[in-house]
């Protein structure tokens, strides 16, 4: 599915020449990123790497200070969620972003509610298809009705899973998808992304652990002090050559710097100097 | 795997027999708390009254004295669980009455029919206004709401003053008087019972269709005996009120007055201000903000243009208050509604609108005003001097929320 099958179509996702900066931190340097459909990408690196930034201005949640954003060929202008959402990119947070004053069914339609002909809301069809989606996904709730401040924080994860995919998501963005789970809940999750994988979904996998994105993606990017250290294909690479662009900001040796079909990167020779 | 759940089912939480029965009944055990303690309340007022309190005069008064704070109130509930604060509420009550008595005193034709319908439309248009001035300032300037609405306390203070150059207004049109509920402002013998059987069909339709949504989806319902025997205690409750509300005879006639106005006006607010805060789009945005602001705006939610419409609401249930209050008095003040928003907010406190966010009815705040309002008339029925009625009111908000505080840390 990746390299030359999608060499005829333009990829799911381009984001070209991002740049931002917070006061005179500088959060992105020219980050070029491509996803195709049904791949996943995984996006490692420290905190502060610029990692949550990138997908935040993918998201709709930031906007970028330069820099192009193009869907399917086609370029967009994401300035708020909604837009995000509109173009079917959808997110899971790390915080997971529920309200968690309210129950899973409005979570899960929040900003799309169902309504009746009336014009109000239509709790019982909406609690309904909470039912519905979380039963495709495998998940369970024993009480859709109960607020979410009353839920396991894998109960949380599964609203804001439901969520995200519930409305035929094209792209989806999990930021540390599995950093508050445990072991069972963890494997739950890479079952998950394999199947939305084989539904055709592009899946941005953010983490600063390479352990829970190695063995899920096709392929890695990593980001060091807002600057992209290189993109390589899961297979070619081992966790010490990823941890060691992670550490060093240096690409393996004898690994292109760079994935093959990703224009406009600066080759980065000797990284991290920002430090 | 595929078949194994997420997280195993949560055990059915343990339940006190109250929790149990607000479950059943499906009415909070906040509010159901709420009930018993305004009854316990007056229950003991009518006793050290000798029977004054309940009786249909007295409770006729109180129904049109907690009207305009329970109009209010149901807006200040939407503001508080948006983790806003609304302290203008009071001198715009002030200064849209002022600007109401203008109009219909100065610029209308004195006794035109159509008089109190323009000066009322008028009244509400520049409380919308007001209000989506405020929420802009609040929304899209990120003044905080305390501060803009601070501002606003002095600004519209003093702007009904300068309005009239101090001047008391008065007196008003004839048939905009019946909106404040005097001698002849009340709904007559035929219909209170309209209303009355349009409250009853109401409940039998609203539960029967509700029942047979769930069952359409296979969601579990109460036992049929137990709904009906739940309709029927809400008839019984609407009849009840009607017949008191009737055994009320205006002065010196035999004629039962049957329901104020302000109390009417109270009533089909707060049934609308339930539904806009249960069962809309904006609602459920107003409690998604309320729980927390940067999830909502990153599930969608537009939390500028929601907060601006919070305040659009709230102006305008304030015009709808000053055209009560002024209605009532017959007259506008430069002064009327000073410190009415301190009794609106803590109406919404009482009602258990937590001042966190997130969390609140609007049937509690009116609850909470319906309360506030009989503490000050049973204390003034015992004869207790106003200052320490002020202070009695004072110790019941901070009790208050200290129990919704225990009760919060209980879940």
């Amino acid at each position: 599915m990746t390299g030359a099958a999608m060499a005829t179509s333009p990829p799911l996702v381009e984001m070209r020449n991002i740049y931002k900066h917070f006061g005179g931190v500088h959060a992105l340097e020219d980050v070029s990123i491509e996803l195709a459909s049904g791949e996943v990408l995984g996006i490692l690196g420290h905190n502060g790497a610029g990692k949550s930034t990138l997908i935040k201005i993918l998201a709709g949640a930031e906007r970028a200070d330069a820099g192009e954003i193009r869907i399917e060929g086609e370029p967009v202008t994401i300035e708020n969620p909604r837009d995000a959402k509109t173009l079917g990119i959808e997110t899971i947070y790390q915080t997971l972003a529920l309200a968690e004053n309210l129950d899973a069914p409005a979570n899960v339609f929040l900003g799309r509610e169902l309504t009746t002909q009336s014009g109000l809301l239509d709790e019982e069809a909406m609690e309904h298809e909470t039912g519905t989606v979380l039963n495709r996904l495998g998940l369970q709730i024993a009480s859709l009705r109960e607020t979410v401040m009353n839920l396991s924080g894998g109960q949380r994860q599964a609203i804001a899973i439901s969520r995200a995919v519930y409305f035929n998501a094209k792209i989806l963005i999990m930021d540390e998808p599995t950093a508050a789970l445990g072991p069972e809940e963890t494997a739950k999750v890479a079952e998950l992304v394999h199947r939305l994988k084989g539904e055709g979904l592009g899946i941005f996998l953010i983490s600063h652990d390479i352990h829970d994105v190695f063995d899920l993606s096709d392929r890695l990017a990593v980001l060091k002090n807002g600057r992209l250290v290189g993109v390589c294909r899961t297979r070619d690479v081992t966790k010490d050559d990823v941890l060691g662009m992670i550490i060093l900001g240096k690409t393996p040796r004898g690994q292109p710097p760079r994935d093959a079909g990703a224009p406009g990167e600066s080759v980065p020779g000797a990284m991290g100097g920002g430090e | 795997m595929a078949d194994r759940p997420l997280r195993a089912a949560t055990t059915t939480p343990r339940m006190n027999p109250l929790q149990r029965f607000s479950a059943v009944i499906g009415i909070d055990t906040h509010l159901l708390g709420m009930v018993g303690i305004l009854a316990a309340l007056w229950i003991a007022f009518d006793v050290l009254t000798n029977g004054i309190f309940l009786s249909p005069r007295n409770l006729f008064n109180l129904a049109l004295q907690a009207s305009v704070v329970g109009i209010l109130a149901t807006g200040m509930t939407l503001v508080i669980v948006a983790r806003h604060i609304d302290l203008s509420v009071g001198s715009l009550l002030g200064f849209i009455g002022m600007f109401g008595a203008i109009v219909q005193v100065d610029m209308l034709p004195v006794g035109a029919w159509y008089t109190w319908i323009v000066t009322c439309l008028l009244m509400l248009v520049l409380g919308a206004l007001i209000g989506a001035l405020q929420g802009w300032w609040i929304a899209y300037r990120g003044v905080p709401a305390f501060v803009v609405t601070l501002g606003g306390l002095l600004i519209f203070r003093n702007g009904a003053w300068q309005l009239s150059e101090g001047k008391t207004i008065s007196p008003l049109d004839e048939t905009y008087r019946l909106i404040g509920g005097g001698i002849e402002g009340t709904i007559g013998e035929f219909w209170r019972w309209v209303t009355g059987a349009i409250a009853i069909a109401g409940i039998i339709w609203l539960s029967l269709r509700t029942r047979k949504k769930r069952q359409r989806y296979g969601f579990s319902v109460k036992p049929l005996a137990v709904e009906w025997a739940l309709i029927a205690v809400w008839i019984a409750l609407v009849v009840a009120f009607v017949q008191t509300m009737n055994t009320y005879h205006r002065p010196r006639t035999e004629i039962p007055s049957g329901i104020p106005i302000p109390f009417l006006i109270l009533l089909l607010v707060a049934l609308g201000m339930t539904v806009v805060a249960k069962s809309t789009k904006f609602g459920r945005y107003v409690y998604a903000i309320g729980g927390r602001p940067e999830s909502a705006e990153l599930a969608g939610v537009d939390v500028k243009r929601i907060t601006r419409f919070i305040f659009v609401v709230m102006g305008t249930l304030s015009a709808l208050g000053a055209i009560v209050i002024t209605a009532r008095l017959n007259a506008a003040a430069s002064v009327t509604g000073t410190m009415t928003e301190l009794n609106v907010i803590a109406a919404a406190v009482i009602g258990g609108v937590s001042l966190t966010g997130g969390t609140g009815a609007v049937f509690g705040a009116v609850l909470g005003a319906v309360f506030i309002q009989s503490l000050e008339n049973g204390m003034i029925l015992l004869g207790i001097p106003t200052p320490t009625q002020r202070i009695v009111v004072g110790v019941v908000l901070i009790l208050a929320v200290w129990v919704d505080v225990v009760y919060q840390r209980r879940r």
